[in-house]
């Protein structure tokens, strides 16, 4: 019938699910050649199950949404929003965007955003390193130059979420961390041989303890990565497994974490006295970005620099109540 | 004659080969040179003698430089240490060491004959006194896998040979060869195991699946060999670099849960227990003590692994290549999780025995850990995997089975890699299947179950009391 298609193909062309309409595509997942509108209503209702299973969310919570303008988020965005109206979550959903202030960088994803602001209605926070830290990227680079920048970038990029999520008063970050992201974590973990991490990686919602929880509704969603991608040539369920193997390890439910602190001078989580973004800070505060990047210097090492920390004013990185 | 193998070996080897070794010596110390000049004179030393010129260089933990005399005592410690530290050879045991003809298990085989050779002559030493322990019996198992993996009948041949001359030339005493086709693994009375193996492995369309297949029943093949002929251990030459790979891989294939049963030193969830003495040495390190020693290697058979297998063992020799101690790493990591109860050589009954006190006596007693966790509800019958939430414990009410619940009984792993999705090819693959994996998924691995319910029964003896 479909000449273009090959006779001997044309009974199995139909969507495995709906057995009606052409399938759209191959889910990499389960391998099913489905339609367009069974994708959708499958992915959506998996995410639901997902959030419903793992009791991610409860009714009249505030709810940040990380969004970078990629594609993760833009999907997480719109999914969090269809779902909430459709099964009545009750939630306060808020997007919020970190804006390196690196010159041309953002500024496209920025407007994905503010798309997606207009689009699912949602409001929009962008914080920015300048608001948080008082620094951009662009003077960061201007001042240590090109080597080791990533460092800076790195670490107040993971604080910022956290901090803009604090600024918005909300009780939870979501992010679009999808399964590829978490086994990638699973087997880094095996690789460095950090056990306790390796326990708690899978956990779709981390921080518990901490001043905002964060949450994966992608986790089992698939994405890519170089030995992953391998992987998923050869099978794609592999990454699935992978996350299954990280939840089913069987670790003594007594290994230490790491003791978690919080940061002397800004309230962040920190396993040392002062946080990473604060030593940084200091450092480029002062006049000397090398601080905190090798290995034998750093404000946590050596207790008598302390004194020396009050005579910083300038550009202060703002604490906050977490 | 009565020269203790060691020394004159490495006198030998220092006139045939020193000049290759010290070539490569040089061209990594040069490397150092540049690094740090201080410290030259200082590099060029054994680590561990501090007296002979460093001829070996070892990636692993920290990378370490070793005359040859220290790098094969270093390393026969190693194996040494997981021996006496694990229980995994007594004086009563008769030793089957499965030899594929690669590096890994050579030295196994070397080191578990180096390992009798040593206890002979305690035993020859100490034969006055009436408390001498017995020494170990050695054995060595070949499966020959060639109806899988054709190769030409001559290459066979001569690979037969060297294997019956490299048993032969252990010393001291004679060690027994058994030579057995993976067909074994299917009883006598069926003719042509040949072909219902080739179907089998033809059922399975994932190539990951059809190895990892083919390595279970190897597994298989190894413990019918080990039963029939008496043996009570059975040794390994799995090395940490073969761990790593396994660990990564049985993550990838969703195996987490099982995955500490297979990576600790003993393994006793099998008939025979199994054991794996070279779990801390590097496959580089073998390599190394190979060729040092002229070790006679077999490569007819060497298997090349491809699908999630290969992939992964490429990605581990990458990791390996850009940090040396990567694989130790992973083993490391993967050690803490928590192993199963059956991952110890179990205590033997023999409390009146006074070998058993004797040994006690002469092994040094470490403090292992006991293992305080409890054991698995079932075990896949094809992979013995333990697995953890069984759906179907009860579905094997009556001794019957069928496909359907054969299938349902499996772990998630093999339901996925290995059994095939038809249920008209999944009935094929069952009317393949060897005897014993059919007995597995009707009893269910006995052994632990028993052991399990072991206070609870009342044994024939204690029936007149």
């Amino acid at each position: 019938m479909d000449g273009a298609h090959g006779g001997e193909k044309t009974k199995s062309r139909l969507c495995s699910i709906c057995n009606q309409r052409r399938p759209a595509l191959k889910r990499p997942k389960t391998l099913q050649q489905i339609c367009r509108e069974c994708f959708y209503v499958v992915f959506e209702e998996e995410i639901h199950s997902v959030i419903v299973n793992n009791k991610l969310f409860k009714p009249g919570e505030r709810i940040a949404i990380g969004a970078s303008g990629g594609k993760d988020s833009t999907v997480l965005a719109y999914v969090m929003s269809e779902l909430n109206r459709r099964h009545n979550y009750g939630l306060d959903l808020f997007l919020l965007s970190v804006d390196e202030g690196i010159t041309g960088y953002r500024d496209d994803s920025l407007e994905t955003v503010k798309r997606n602001e207009i689009q699912y209605g949602l409001p929009l926070k962008v914080v920015s390193y300048k608001d948080l830290y008082g620094w951009t990227m662009d003077e960061i680079v201007k001042m240590i130059g090109l080597k080791n920048n990533c460092t800076f970038c790195g670490v107040f990029r993971r604080q910022a979420l956290d901090r803009g999520a604090a600024l918005l008063k909300v009780d939870k970050l979501v992010t679009g961390h999808n399964a590829d992201d978490i086994a990638e974590t699973v087997l880094l973990n095996i690789l460095r041989g950090d056990i306790a991490r390796l326990s708690r990686c899978t956990s779709i919602i981390t921080g518990e303890d901490g001043p905002i929880p964060r949450c994966k509704p992608f986790k089992y969603t698939y994405e890519k990565e170089i030995f992953i991608k391998d992987l998923e040539r050869i099978r794609p369920r592999a990454i699935l497994d992978i996350i299954k193997s990280g939840e089913d390890f069987r670790i003594a439910t007594s290994t230490k974490m790491p003791e978690q602190g919080t940061c002397q001078r800004c309230g962040y989580i920190s396993s040392q006295k002062w946080c990473k973004a604060c030593v940084l800070l200091e450092g480029l505060n002062r006049g000397l970005p090398k601080l905190g990047i090798g290995r034998t210097r750093g404000v946590n090492r050596k207790d008598d620099q302390h004194n020396d920390a009050k005579n910083i004013q300038s550009k202060p990185c703002g604490s906050l109540d977490f | 004659m009565a020269c203790n193998g060691t020394g004159c070996e490495s006198g030998c080897y220092k006139d045939s080969t020193g000049d290759e070794v010290e070539k490569s010596s040089t061209k990594k110390l040069n490397g150092d040179v540049n690094g740090d000049g201080n410290h030259h004179r200082h590099q060029t030393t054994c680590l561990k003698c501090k007296a002979a010129e460093a001829t070996i260089f070892t990636g692993g933990e920290g990378g370490s430089r070793f005359c040859a005399d220290c790098f094969r005592s270093n390393l026969y410690g190693k194996f040494k240490l997981a021996v006496t530290s694990h229980a995994m050879i007594s004086p009563t045991d008769k030793v089957l060491v499965a030899f594929s003809g690669g590096p890994s298990s050579r030295v196994a085989l070397q080191f578990v004959s180096e390992m009798q050779l040593k206890s002979q002559k305690n035993f020859d030493a100490t034969a006055i006194r009436d408390r001498s322990l017995p020494v170990f019996g050695v054995g060595v198992a070949f499966i020959d896998e060639t109806e899988l993996h054709p190769i030409t009948c001559t290459d066979f041949n001569k690979a037969i040979e060297d294997i019956k001359e490299i048993v032969s030339n252990l010393s001291p005493t004679k060690k027994e060869l058994h030579i057995v086709p993976i067909r074994n693994i299917y009883s006598t009375k069926t003719s042509d195991g040949s072909e219902t193996l080739k179907n089998l492995i033809n059922t399975v369309s994932d190539a990951t699946g059809k190895e990892d297949l083919l390595s279970h029943l190897r597994m298989l093949s190894l413990q019918k060999i080990a039963i029939e002929n008496g043996y009570t251990k059975l040794v390994l030459g799995s090395c940490t670099s073969r761990i790593a790979c396994h660990v990564l891989a049985a993550t990838v294939k969703g195996q987490g849960y099982s995955l500490a049963a297979d990576i600790q030193y003993a393994d006793a969830r099998w008939e025979i227990p199994v054991v794996l003495p070279l779990r801390d040495c590097l496959i580089q390190e073998l390599n190394i003590l190979c060729s040092l020693d002229s070790l006679k290697i077999v490569e007819e058979f060497k298997d090349s692994r491809g699908g999630i297998n290969g992939l992964v063992s490429s990605f581990v020799k990458l990791l390996q290549e850009e940090n040396p101690s990567r694989e130790c790493t992973i083993v490391r990591t993967a050690g803490k999780l928590t192993p199963f109860p059956f991952n110890k050589i179990p205590e033997t009954n023999t409390d009146s025995n006074d070998v058993h006190l004797a040994s006690q006596r002469r092994h040094k007693k470490f403090n292992l850990k006991p293992i305080e966790s409890l054991p698995p509800d079932s075990f896949c019958p094809i992979c013995n995997s333990p697995i953890r939430d069984l759906q179907s414990v009860t579905s094997f009410t009556n001794s019957q089975t069928t496909p359907e619940l054969f299938g349902a009984a499996c772990c998630s792993s093999c339901q996925y890699q290995i059994l095939p999705e038809e249920l008209s090819s999944m009935e094929e693959f069952y009317s393949f299947l060897p005897q014993s994996i059919i007995e597995r998924a009707r009893n269910g691995n006995q052994k632990w179950i028993r052991e399990k319910i072991q206070d609870c029964l009342i044994l024939d003896d204690e029936d007149e009391v």
